[in-house]
């Protein structure tokens, strides 16, 4: 590659919150097209290359998943601080997804169920705890979209949002055109 | 013999029956108006609004407005399709929308529209509503959740008593549409399939019955609500 094509390459950041990972894997099912991507994009913090803090501004933000707990809240602010551009990439970064699926149960009834008087839990806590370690993220009272914390400038649904989705919008940003949103690629499901 | 009207949608000559409902009339024409409580076969209602169209330059909503001779329709405007595209996102962001776990993703008509729009996330706040599962029905469950109160099953399904199986309780934002023990009680199969399929959405689902149409193959996969009018 020459040095100056290495220059301007935009740099890119991902990260899951309260996702499953499934958008990072629809990321990945670009297939063969992982080749030109690593032209086009240099990547940054993100769960592909382990980079966990930031170190430099970053042009593209890819976000997955929304906030369910306090360190939810803390990457996704780190994101809108050093990302040009953040995306809300899949179901649960746009609306909180199956986690939200808890958002119109009381946290306590919800930790209840988990911990004490589920059909699963049985005798697997004699103790009774509900765990609360300070160094466990904190759970928040509801499971929060990303456009909620901060703000986000794109959005891609699915679930996950298709690969072809991905690459579509990825490129896009890269050259600065207009995303063409191809009803094929565009589902919520 | 039914006498025939001329009249223009979007400037373009048309004919139709006399007296003809106007959503039908386009969809004659060629012209989609997208629609949500309205249902072929039984008498509209005129209540999500997302038929509204300019008549002689006034909104009306076209399920209820039936063609006169020189109306002037126009069906497509910017402010039109912004307008519809807003009725899409009150309803994601008013009930409990969660496709990718909804037995009717890829064969409703709510999410058909909200891919014509392309609504990527909703301009209103989610309300994350409290809203139930009933499963206590035999033959039927209903899911609160993604009821978007339309009446196509209270206007539409009928026990062989001629009585509506279906009806609504509370009023205003807490409006439910409940199954009625009493008239509901003896449903064939038959029916409970009609009733699930004369619902917009996935609200009435039949016990037993889950996904069935893989990815792909689903109404809404391939090409958006309304194809089929276009000319
Ligand atoms: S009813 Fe339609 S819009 Fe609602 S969750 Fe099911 S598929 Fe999605
Ligand atoms: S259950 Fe379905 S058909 Fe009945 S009012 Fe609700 S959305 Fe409409
Ligand atoms: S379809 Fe006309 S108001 Fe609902």
């Amino acid at each position: 590659m020459s040095p100056k094509s290495a220059k301007a390459k935009k740099i890119v950041a991902t990260t899951s919150l309260a996702g499953c990972f499934g958008c990072h894997m629809s990321l990945l099912d670009i297939d063969e097209r992982l080749f030109d991507l690593i032209e086009l994009v240099e990547f940054h913090k993100s769960p592909i290359d382990d980079i966990k803090t930031f170190t430099k501004e970053c042009d593209i933000g890819l976000v997955e998943g929304g906030c369910c707990n306090d360190e939810n809240v803390h990457v996704l602010t780190e994101f809108r601080k050093h990302c040009r551009v953040l995306v809300a990439v899949g179901e649960c970064a746009i609306m909180g997804g199956l986690p939200a699926m808890r958002n119109t149960i009381p946290l306590k009834e919800c930790l209840d169920e988990a911990y004490l008087g589920g059909a699963t839990v049985a005798d697997c806590n004699p103790g009774r705890v509900i765990p609360c370690d300070p160094d466990i993220p904190k759970i928040l009272n509801r499971v929060y979209p990303c456009h909620e914390v901060v703000k986000m400038d794109y959005f891609l649904p699915g679930c996950p949002p298709s690969a072809d989705l991905i690459w579509d919008a990825l490129v896009a940003l890269v050259s600065g055109k207009e995303l063409a949103l191809e009803y094929r690629t565009f589902k919520f499901d | 013999m039914a006498s025939f009207v001329r009249f223009t949608l979007d400037g373009r000559e048309c004919l139709a029956e006399e007296g003809a409902q106007l959503v039908a009339a386009a969809k004659e024409c060629g012209v989609f108006i997208p629609t949500l409580c309205n249902c072929p076969g039984i008498p509209p209602k005129g209540a999500c609004r997302i038929c509204t169209v300019l008549v002689n330059g006034m909104p009306h909503t076209a399920c209820t407005t039936r063609v006169v001779e020189d109306m002037a329709v126009v069906t497509r405007t910017p402010e039109l399709e912004a307008f519809r595209k807003s009725v899409v996102e009150i309803l994601f962001a008013e009930g409990n929308h969660l496709c990718p776990s909804c037995e009717r993703s890829g064969n409703c008509e709510l999410q058909a529209l909200a891919y014509r729009y392309r609504v990527t996330v909703p301009h209103f706040p989610y309300l994350f509503p409290k809203r139930d599962v009933e499963a206590w029905h035999p033959k039927l469950v209903k899911d609160h959740n993604r009821c978007i109160q339309c009446k196509r099953c209270i206007r539409g399904i009928r026990n062989d008593k001629g009585q509506a199986i279906f009806a609504f309780g509370k009023r205003g934002d807490k409006v439910v549409i409940n199954i009625d023990p009493e008239t509901s009680k003896d449903i064939s199969d038959e029916l409970a399939q009609q009733a699930m399929d004369i619902c917009p959405v996935g609200a009435i689902l039949r016990k037993g019955k889950g996904f069935d149409t893989p990815i792909g193959r689903r109404t809404y996969d391939r090409a958006p609500i309304g194809s089929e009018a276009a000319p």
